[in-house]
């Protein structure tokens, strides 16, 4: 990816209007580079899940300026017209719950996304199967997502994330249902996708195991942003290496340049 | 691009085959109800077609001789006979009644036909499947097959018992009955003879009135007597007529001329199908179109149900970037499969059901293939709700908060 990775100006976000309006977001500043991890913390109700949706392009900010690489996608108003292309090619989705397709088996579930931007079916399920590979899940590519482990549906959901190689991951608290064992392992795969792809990734997180993973934490109170540089955690270095993937092949399994 | 509504449907096959199934019943009723009016109609036009007539010469101003009473001296065939352009003509009375067999009674339609004469001519059953044709003037009879009679059979017609000699199949009324040919003479006296306690009343008035009872004069109170208890009525001369005759020309002669009323074939069956089984076919038709809204409503119903169970997959596919119009034609697949399932067990159903029913039910290949697009056209329909539904999803309910 070139450019900036993301970057975000001054967003606000107001609910409702008059005496009932409600300022969820009050002028949000960030920003996340190619290939960097970064957190996003705070209480409930402070305002991440509105940025969340502000930045996936779901629900619209009331002011501001996104910038995704090299395009400006929001100035005071969206600057693209397909939305749904933009969460389709530029911004990858990673939930808290895996939220798989059940009738799709795990490659389709992967390799719906490029089918959607009009991938052939084969190179499409080719491209799924790589990265499945990658994430250690390529042996259960044939199997039902309700055969699949909660840390296996997750690695595969970080799959469908990445299929078509998106600048920017949004990451809703993707370790909250997973033991402390499996969330190291997704917290190292997101960094190893990240450096792997050039690819800008903000985890949403309350999970207190993963903070000290994060070189940065973007903490968000009464919809401010407050940039917090964490401090290097031996602890987290020790678990992320102990929680790599067992075959070891992550990185260099999958071919292909990012884009 | 994959098919999503048929991976949805195989991963949820039994749910969705039992679901057909339940709505493949429906739509078998809905194919049985429209094969009961093809029947009916078919009955009309069996009736019609097995009686080998051209026309039907009934009783003045008469719709008869199916659809109301009618009556004419049984020697009106001889003048018919020598009208122009008329081949054969016969004598025929029908009687629907309850028949006894074994101890039981059975609803048929009883046919008095003159026997004796070719069974090619008008009003005798064109084929047997056994036996063979009435040849005696008495005491005879060659049943339907329907009626459950047999070969050898014996039947109880008013006083008279009559032996099965032949069989037939595919002659019925027009309301379905099975028909029983009886020689005409057994016929007539089955129809418009008393009983012998109102003959016996009948001849004891007469005897009490001086106008027939003269003194010196017996010959009068004999003869009305005898004609009290004899009939020569009978409802309706069939005519056949030589080939190549106009219908219409020949029954307008017989009207100027005979001064009876004439019904071509083209009339008859207007007279059968417009307005003997119209009540019905109206009472029919209303059926079929309460099971249509009722076959709506259920699919309506299951497709929302189905579609409520994946809302969340709904929200996530729209959110990582799936079109409406697939989604949409998601739903509108399931809707149409369901349908397309639902109408092959109907089809499969109806056609194993239908002979089970006591009247004929006859499933016509065009009303299926109507059938086939009405239910598509329901089920599209159908879908319409759910299909709004799935768009209102909101693609930000996939994201927590």
């Amino acid at each position: 990816m070139g450019g900036t990775g993301i970057r975000i100006e001054g967003l606000r976000k107001r609910y409702g209007s008059g005496d009932t309006a409600v300022d969820a977001l009050k002028g949000v500043d960030m920003h996340v580079a190619p290939g960097e991890v970064v957190g996003l913390i705070g209480p409930s109700g402070s305002g991440k899940s509105t940025l969340l949706k502000c930045l996936g392009a779901v629900i619209d900010p009331t002011a501001g300026r996104m910038t995704l690489g090299d395009e400006v996608i929001y100035d005071d108003g969206w600057r693209v017209r397909d939305l749904r292309a933009l969460r389709r090619d530029k911004i990858g989705f990673v939930f808290q719950a895996p939220y798989l397709i059940p009738f799709l088996d795990v490659t389709d579930n992967v390799a719906l996304l490029p089918m959607l931007a009009g991938v052939p079916n084969a190179e499409a399920r080719d491209r799924a199967r790589e990265l499945l590979a990658a994430l250690d899940v390529g042996h259960r590519a044939r199997a039902q997502p309700s055969q699949l482990s909660g840390g296996e549906q997750q690695r595969v959901a970080i799959a469908r994330g990445l299929v078509n190689r998106p600048p920017v991951i949004l990451a809703d608290e993707p370790t909250a249902p997973l033991d402390s064992e499996r969330a190291m392992a997704v917290v190292h795969i997101l960094n190893e996708m990240a450096r792997r792809y050039e690819t800008a990734i903000i985890v949403v997180t309350h999970d207190e195991k993963i903070i000290p993973t994060f070189k940065r934490i973007y903490q968000i109170r009464d919809g401010v942003t407050h940039e917090q540089v964490a401090k290097s955690s031996p602890v987290a270095a020790v678990a992320l290496a102990q929680h790599a993937p067992s075959n070891g092949v992550l990185p260099g399994s999958v071919s292909g340049s990012p884009r | 691009m994959i098919s999503l509504a048929g991976r949805d449907i195989l991963h949820s096959f039994g749910k969705f085959v039992f679901t057909g199934f339940g709505l493949g019943l429906l739509i078998g009723v809905t194919l049985v109800m429209a094969g009961v009016y093809r029947g009916m109609v078919d009955d009309g036009k069996a009736l019609l077609d097995n009686s080998g007539a051209d026309l039907w010469v009934v009783q003045k101003d008469t719709l008869g001789p199916y659809a109301e009473p009618s009556s004419l001296a049984d020697d009106a065939y001889r003048s018919l006979l020598a009208m122009p352009g008329v081949a054969r003509v016969a004598n025929i009375t029908y009687l629907t009644m309850q028949v006894r067999r074994q101890g039981r009674d059975v609803r048929a339609m009883v046919v008095g036909i003159a026997p004796g004469e070719s069974w090619a001519s008008p009003g005798w059953p064109p084929y047997l499947v056994a036996g063979r044709h009435l040849t005696r003037g008495h005491y005879e009879a060659v049943a339907d097959l329907a009626s459950g009679f047999r070969i050898g059979d014996e039947m109880e017609i008013r006083r008279h018992r009559f032996r099965v000699v032949g069989l037939t199949r595919r002659m019925v009324s027009s309301s379905g009955d099975p028909m029983l040919f009886i020689p005409l003479k057994d016929a007539q006296e089955a129809q418009f003879l008393k009983d012998n306690d109102a003959i016996w009343r009948g001849r004891r008035r007469t005897a009490g009135n001086p106008t027939f009872n003269r003194p010196g004069d017996a010959g009068v109170l004999a003869a009305v007597n005898d004609a009290q208890s004899s009939s020569n009525s009978v409802n309706a001369v069939l005519v056949q007529l030589a080939p190549g005759v106009d219908a219409e020309s020949v029954a307008a002669t017989i009207r100027r001329w005979q001064r009876y009323t004439v019904h071509t074939r083209t009339q008859m069956e207007e007279i059968l199908v417009g307005k003997l089984i119209a009540t019905s076919a109206r009472q029919i038709g209303l059926f079929l179109a309460i099971l249509a809204v009722v076959s709506a409503a259920i699919v309506a119903f299951i497709i929302y149900t189905l579609t409520m169970d994946k809302i969340r997959e709904i929200a996530v596919l729209k959110l990582i970037g799936t079109r409406n119009r697939t989604i949409a034609a998601m739903i509108l697949q399931q809707a149409l499969a369901l349908g397309a399932i639902g109408f092959a067990v109907g089809r499969i159903t109806a056609t194993w059901a239908g002979p089970m029913f006591p009247k004929y039910v006859l499933l016509v290949p065009a009303d299926s293939v109507i059938g086939f697009f009405a239910v598509m056209a329901i089920c599209a329909l159908a879908s319409v709700v759910a299909i709004r539904m799935a768009l209102q999803v909101d693609p930000a309910e996939a994201i927590g908060g």
